[in-house]
């Protein structure tokens, strides 16, 4: 027997035109085509309006409203004329099994275990080197890959550009004196020529407060932190590390707007309400000879949200 | 041999019945072979439930997001440096922003129909991550995931953290205010993982927040890398479905091993084609009309500023609403801390949920012992406690998305903080609990009247001319019953014999398809 004769013939299914599968779904088909038509138009007339007010430069919404309602009409169109114009079925295909005979699963099976299995444990070494190889390989391309993105933490989140004698300075980089705050005010400021910068701005942002006429004492061993009642905490939440920009002055609040984490100014910044577990550190503060606010060291505390080095 | 006639006609017949398209698609076949494959493929068939829509609506929201997002791509400027706007909205004029937002406002008023662009890639990303979640919802529900489909689901699955995570990022670019405190949470959640956290942070964002490289990184995963990946992915998904072919809801005729439906040409491709101007339009009507994150409003991002009642696209809901409602656990041990109050609800907590559904298909196979193939889809109710657990689940994510907004609540009703945190609290634990119970019942409600014993329909007793009573079982599904006067389906045909030609063309008539 020659190779054709083998073929089985293609069974082609066959369905006379009558067939109720093959009319439309539409019970007055031409009505139907006339709606489709008029919709077809109507999506036209939008696409050709949106044409001309791209032209004219229309405000946005007409650029919108003709684009979208043109597109939407002609896919309504397209969609009615697949569903009530064309062929309502129902269709049938058979679904085959996807496995293949156990003959094709064994052969395929003993192609992977015994014909390359065999081969690699007869050369145990060289597969055993063959895989060092590559796993070096892998260490050594992750290594500038990875290191190179940025540097190491190392002490950075544990410090700020605060320091002993740094003045305190407003956005506009103006130092703040000791007459500038009345009682309840509330002031964001930086350590002097940082105000504008990436790391002035994320890292050594500071609410200054001053919160009454004298000496003002939050928490023990703060005695000399809040001098003639102006106190300094970091503006960073130790939740996620927004500005707790909401200075609630009655009850004597700082509020953190994300989360809604609520910080007691009396007393050492204490979270007494939200998810943030750990006080603002506070910067102790203290007058030049001419009476301008400088700290007298850095923050008490690595400013932010909680991290695993934090101890 | 025949020799060649240089008529109309002569031509005609030389080409075959098929015309010119017919003799190139012989010679297409000659060298790539794909007339019998692309035949099948013409014939596939679509189920005609309306819940196979959902995944379409996924689909062509992905299409919008690439058509438009490479616009937005020719006008937006990735970079973090410092430039004086001067553009046309005069409340920013003169202001030091960045490139990224002076690109961006630009790109939204300088440039034509860029509004509309960047309003319609917003909402698109929020129609496509909805879209993948309600069509999630289906296959789950209907236990569309089972043997042979847990790769698809898991494929399906791994989309779906894509997108959150590309919306996000895509979310960040404008380098808006909202956006900017969106960028510094994520990092002090990045932050909060142990050990590795401040190393992971660092290399990410090249430093310590905000670092200089974070929006040209972002640009390029948002652009490039992670669409790629879901372009493949969705490529992978297709063609296993495609290739495992559609599962199909009961019904009169479909079985295992069939699938009843629309064929793929001309029929469901009209209607898909359809559809996907429908999306696209809707899309665009939405940008036309409702506005989406009006950047300009919310000015440039600077560290030290905030703004209130600010919530993030909605598929961040439920890990801000976690973050929100958390209580301040702090782990301060032998020198070293571990912020819970961070870790459990933005790290462990999707870790958890996502890695669950993930495994879903396996745990589901493991409790079941269930090792066969299903291509008939399950009625919810039919599975009680599948269904109870994915309600359960699903309202937990519903009641964390609305603790997302406690701060609006409270100020709406005139409520206290405290009491609106505490009620969410409850409220999140209390609400799945009860949801599972409640759906059960419900799913035992719905299969038949309870106490009915095991028998899950009912009977329907006849009774004959003799006065004999006969008790046969009702089908299962009530759809049966409804769909009774339906036609049997048949194969998609290939020729169709015309009524009138059938004599005349003798042997069996074979004519080609009028419509």
């Amino acid at each position: 027997m020659s190779e054709h004769e083998q073929r089985t013939p293609v069974q082609l299914s066959t369905v006379s035109a009558d067939d109720p599968r093959l009319q439309p779904a539409a019970r007055r088909p031409e009505l139907v085509e006339k709606v489709i038509a008029v919709t077809f138009l109507a999506g036209i007339a939008l696409i050709a309006g949106f044409g001309a007010a791209y032209w004219v430069n229309a405000v946005p919404w007409v650029l919108g409203a003709t684009f979208g309602g043109g597109l939407f009409l002609m896919g309504v169109g397209l969609i009615a004329w697949g569903k009530y114009l064309m062929p309502r079925g129902p269709f049938v295909e058979e679904r085959h099994t996807l496995a293949n005979t156990d003959e094709d699963r064994n052969a395929f099976a003993a192609a992977i275990v015994e014909r390359g299995g065999g081969v690699v444990k007869r050369r145990k070494f060289l597969g055993g080197l063959l895989g060092a190889g590559m796993g070096i390989f892998g260490v050594v391309a992750a290594f500038p890959l990875v290191r190179s993105l940025g540097p190491l933490p190392k002490g950075t989140l544990f410090h700020t550009d605060w320091a002993k004698g740094t003045y305190l300075v407003d956005i506009t980089g103006r130092r703040v004196h000791r007459d500038d705050l009345a009682v309840g005010s509330i002031v964001t400021v930086y350590p002097e020529g940082l105000e504008n910068t990436d790391n002035g701005q994320a890292v050594d942002q500071t609410v200054l407060i001053r919160i009454s006429n004298e000496n003002y004492v939050t928490q023990k061993g703060r005695e000399t932190w809040g001098p003639l009642g102006y106190i300094a905490y970091s503006k960073l939440c130790t939740h996620l590390g927004c500005p707790v920009g909401l200075y609630e002055q009655q009850l004597q609040l700082l509020v953190c707007p994300c989360h809604q984490s609520m910080f007691d100014v009396t007393n050492g910044a204490i979270p007494n309400f939200g998810p943030a577990p750990r006080p603002l550190p506070q910067l102790p503060l203290q007058f030049d000879s001419a009476g301008y606010l400088q700290s007298q060291a850095d923050f008490n505390q690595p400013v932010g949200p909680g991290f695993w080095e934090r101890s | 041999m025949s020799q060649i006639i240089n008529t109309k006609r002569g031509r005609r017949e030389q080409s075959g019945p098929y015309g010119k398209l017919g003799h190139a698609l012989n010679e297409l076949d000659d060298r790539m072979g794909v007339a019998k494959g692309g035949r099948t493929f013409l014939d596939k068939i679509f189920p005609d439930h309306w819940s196979f829509m959902l995944g379409e609506i996924a689909l062509y929201s992905f299409v919008v997001l690439l058509a438009t997002g490479i616009f937005l791509t020719l006008y937006y400027v990735p970079s973090q440096d410092l430039t004086t706007y001067t553009g046309s909205y005069l409340p920013l004029y003169g202001q030091k922003v960045t490139e990224a937002f002076a690109s961006t406002v630009n790109l939204s008023f300088a440039v034509r129909a860029g509004l509309l662009m960047r309003q319609m890639h917003h909402w698109s990303c929020d129609i496509f991550i909805g879209a993948i979640v309600v069509h999630m919802g289906r296959v789950f529900f209907t236990g569309a995931f089972r043997k042979p489909r847990e790769t698809n689901w898991v494929i399906g699955t791994t989309l779906l953290i894509l997108a959150i995570v590309n919306g996000f990022l895509g979310y960040s670019l404008p380098d808006d205010l909202v956006s900017g405190t969106g960028i510094r949470i994520a990092y002090s959640i990045i932050l909060s993982i142990p050990v590795v956290g401040s190393y992971v942070a660092f290399f990410l964002f090249g430093g310590n927040f905000p670092g200089t490289s974070i929006l040209p990184r972002f640009f390029i995963l948002h652009v490039l890398i992670i669409p790629l990946i879901i372009l493949s992915l969705v490529g992978a998904h297709m063609v296993l479905l495609v290739r495992q072919k559609h599962t199909q809801f009961p019904g009169k005729g479909k079985t295992e091993n069939n699938v009843v439906g629309t064929p793929m040409y001309p029929v469901f491709m009209a209607k898909t084609t359809g559809f996907m101007f429908v999306v696209a339009g809707a899309t665009a009507l939405l940008g036309a009309f409702a506005q989406i994150n009006p950047i300009w409003q919310f000015g440039p991002y600077t560290a030290s500023r905030i703004s209130y009642a600010v919530q993030p696209d909605w598929y961040m809901g439920f890990l801000d609403g976690a973050l929100r409602i958390f209580p301040a656990w702090s782990f301060h041990s032998f020198g070293y801390t571990i912020p819970l109050e961070v870790t459990i609800p933005a790290v462990i907590f999707p870790g958890i949920l996502f890695n669950l559904v993930m495994a879903w298909p396996t745990i589901e196979r493991k409790f079941t012992k269930d090792n066969e193939m299903h291509n008939l889809l399950d009625r919810p109710s039919n599975r009680p406690k599948r269904t109870s657990a994915g309600v359960a689940v699903a309202v937990l994510c519903s009641m964390l998305f609305i603790a997302s907004s406690t701060d609006v609540i409270a100020n709406f009703f005139h409520l206290s903080l405290n009491t609106v945190l505490w009620s969410m609290r409850i409220l999140c634990i209390v609400m799945p609990v009860l949801a599972y119970p409640v759906t059960y019942k419900i799913c035992r409600e719905m299969q038949g009247f309870a106490g009915a014993g095991k028998r899950k329909t009912a009977n329907i007793v006849t009774r004959t001319a003799e006065g004999e009573y006969v008790a046969t079982p009702a089908p299962a599904y009530v759809d049966d019953l409804v769909h009774e006067h339906e036609l049997e389906a048949v194969p998609v045909p290939t020729y169709v014999v015309d009524v009138d030609d059938e004599v005349s063309s003798g042997e069996g008539g074979v004519r080609r398809v009028p419509r």
